[in-house]
């Protein structure tokens, strides 16, 4: 512990900017647009929604991203793989925030939820679904006390499971070298709780999640892909925040034992679920293009629009595109690029952005119809966000060592190349 | 097609552990080594003879875009002036149809074209035949071949691979590049000296 990181000046002095920015921007927003008011419909005030719909959109996107860097790590350890244990506590280190998102983020669900928003969730809204049969179908699975106690148990769940492989990996600081038998035996307790996080990541994040949490707000549309979509998308940006915080700490000299193989591994990360991501993105557009259903095509004629007439979002959901696939596509398809602190640095903040447009363009239309902005007020609550990720980070990097020195796998790392 | 007539000489070895650091005496030393043949594909071992980075990857890429550009020619033509049909009441320039077939061919031609651009390489095709320097080296030998200019001290060159730990050495003279036909004795490919 003698060689503890410490968090240069500059690190607080973004963390602590970003959070202050983000708690202005909070405050801007209850003072101006009168969160607690009741729904309005068709009155063409859509302050308060905004407010709600934008807390929405960053809570739920930064808690999956954080998260995903979780899952990372138990599929890494799932897969018997050695390569990623010299920059391993980073990931351990992002998700370390999982609680204090989780919890903000059911804070805002439950506001919403017993809050009566029916401008975010039409399915709270009893005289409309009693007169609907497709939402009186779903009431089984959309009514406040289902979304209540899954979202609970979905966050509970990262958290636990989640601090349980973290503490799996720091007592090894504590214990010194593993022999053959205790190394064996400890991969094993590793193995089984990485299955058991990805088994109910498989039931949360990729299913039931992003349909309760997003998928909802088109209450009467919906799409096979639309969990499975949501999960490349935060997984990708997950990727490129490790990445983002792997060559920030590279740059400070620690993280002794990562090098451009390392990064290249990652870059690969980020390039393959770019295009993941856009097999899944084409996939449910193509389906719903080719079938032509009124019922289902009206979530794109939202975002799109008409042959004759294009709607608001039509410029954001195709700069989705190129930010989210022809850029990763084309220019981290070379090694080099992949290879380059600088240009991965580069990928990975435009990855992010491009993410937060997507998740944007996921909630906005369902909620804000055609009057959705993109003001000072979006990206001050995302400010909020990046803040307490970097917050929260921070404090994990700093209170434990930053390479796990006793892991039985760590000389694979140290020699790894690609 | 003859690359020419060239003295080699030629090291075996029977552990990697022992070529590696070899292979980087040998270049030290500033022997041009011709090229190293191994049962098994030895990570780093291009590395460690300097080899440049293949540039496979950039030939696949322009004939992924060659197939892209072919799929979405051909396609457009075909629905919108060739023969346009109307189905399911869809525009005939009917983009996101076009995706898979366009994916599809992208991947058929980078695939086919590295394959054929690999085996144009490294001259392997039906019916060639190049020279073995060493049998085992399909089986359990790693067979470094040095190659000799007029002023090549054999004999010294020899040495420097027995003292690199090599188990068995030669001199072999031998056609470098490929002939169409076969491996006949009587052609007296390369002459056995030193009564090896």
């Amino acid at each position: 512990m003698n060689n503890q990181f410490e968090l240069p000046a500059s690190y607080k002095k973004w963390t602590w900017g970003l959070i202050i920015a983000g708690v202005l921007a909070l405050l801007y927003g209850i003072i101006m647009f009168h969160p607690f008011a009741p729904a309005e419909h068709g009155s063409g005030n859509y302050s308060s929604t905004r407010f709600w719909a934008v807390l929405l959109q960053n809570s739920v996107y930064w808690l999956l991203v954080v998260n995903a860097s979780m899952f990372f790590i138990c599929v890494t350890t799932m897969a018997m793989g050695g390569w990623q244990i010299a920059l391993r506590r980073v990931p351990e280190a992002i998700s370390s925030v999982v609680p204090i998102l989780g919890i903000i983020t059911f804070l805002i669900l439950m506001a919403i939820v017993w809050g009566g928003r029916t401008d975010i969730y039409p399915w709270l809204d009893k005289s409309v679904v009693a007169k609907d049969a497709i939402l009186n179908g779903k009431s089984g699975f959309l009514n406040p006390k289902f979304y209540t106690i899954w979202s609970g148990v979905c966050i509970f769940m990262w958290w636990i499971l989640g601090r349980k492989m973290r503490s799996l990996s720091l007592e090894t600081d504590k214990n010194g070298t593993m022999d053959y038998e205790t190394g064996k035996k400890w991969i094993w307790k590793n193995t089984v709780w990485a299955s058991l996080y990805t088994v109910f990541f498989g039931l949360s994040v990729a299913s039931t999640a992003p349909w309760l949490w997003l998928m909802s707000i088109d209450a009467h549309w919906y799409s096979t892909m639309y969990s499975w979509y949501t999960f490349a998308s935060t997984f990708v940006s997950g990727m490129s925040l490790v990445a983002l915080f792997v060559i920030f700490l590279k740059n400070k000299g620690q993280l002794e034992y990562v090098t451009e193989e390392h990064l290249h591994d990652v870059g690969k990360f980020m390039f393959a679920f770019s295009v993941f991501w856009t097999y899944l993105w084409f996939s449910q557009y193509m389906l719903i293009w080719y079938s032509n259903q009124p019922e289902e095509t009206k979530y794109f004629i939202e975002r799109i629009g008409t042959a004759e007439k294009s709607g608001p979002y039509h410029g954001l959901f195709f700069l989705n595109l190129v930010l989210n696939f022809l850029c990763p596509l084309l220019i981290l398809m070379r090694r080099g690029v992949k290879r380059n602190w600088t240009s991965v640095s580069i990928m990975a903040v435009l990855i992010i952005f491009g993410h937060w447009i997507d998740f944007y363009q996921m909630v906005m239309p369902g909620t804000m119809k055609d009057h959705a902005e993109m003001m000072p007020f979006e990206f001050g609550i995302a400010a909020l966000f990046i803040g307490l990720i970097l917050w929260g980070v921070g404090k994990y990097l700093t209170s434990n060592p930053l390479t796990a020195k006793n892991h039985p796998f760590l000389k694979e790392s140290m020699i790894h190349h690609t | 097609m003859a690359g020419g007539i060239k003295k080699f000489v030629v090291g075996s070895f029977d552990d990697e552990a022992v070529l590696f650091p070899a292979v980087k005496n040998v270049r030290k030393a500033g022997y041009k080594i011709h090229d190293v043949y191994t049962p098994f594909p030895i990570h780093g071992l291009d590395h460690a003879m300097g080899l440049r980075e293949t540039s496979i990857h950039t030939a696949g890429f322009i004939y992924a875009i060659t197939g892209t550009t072919t799929a979405l020619t051909f396609m457009s033509w075909v629905f919108t002036k060739d023969w346009p049909l109307n189905i399911g009441g869809k525009p005939h320039f009917a983009l996101p149809a076009w995706i898979p077939i366009t994916f599809e061919l992208t991947v058929l031609f980078s695939a086919v074209g590295m394959v054929l651009t690999f085996c144009y390489l490294c001259q392997l095709s039906p019916f060639v035949k190049k020279h073995h320097f060493h049998a085992r080296a399909t089986d359990d030998l790693f067979v470094m071949a040095i190659e000799c200019t007029d002023k090549t001290d054999d004999a010294e060159v020899q040495s420097f691979l027995q003292k690199a730990g090599a188990k068995e050495i030669n001199i072999q003279v031998a056609e470098t590049g490929w002939w169409i036909g076969r491996y006949d004795r009587e052609q007296k490919l390369y002459r056995e000296e030193k009564g090896y």
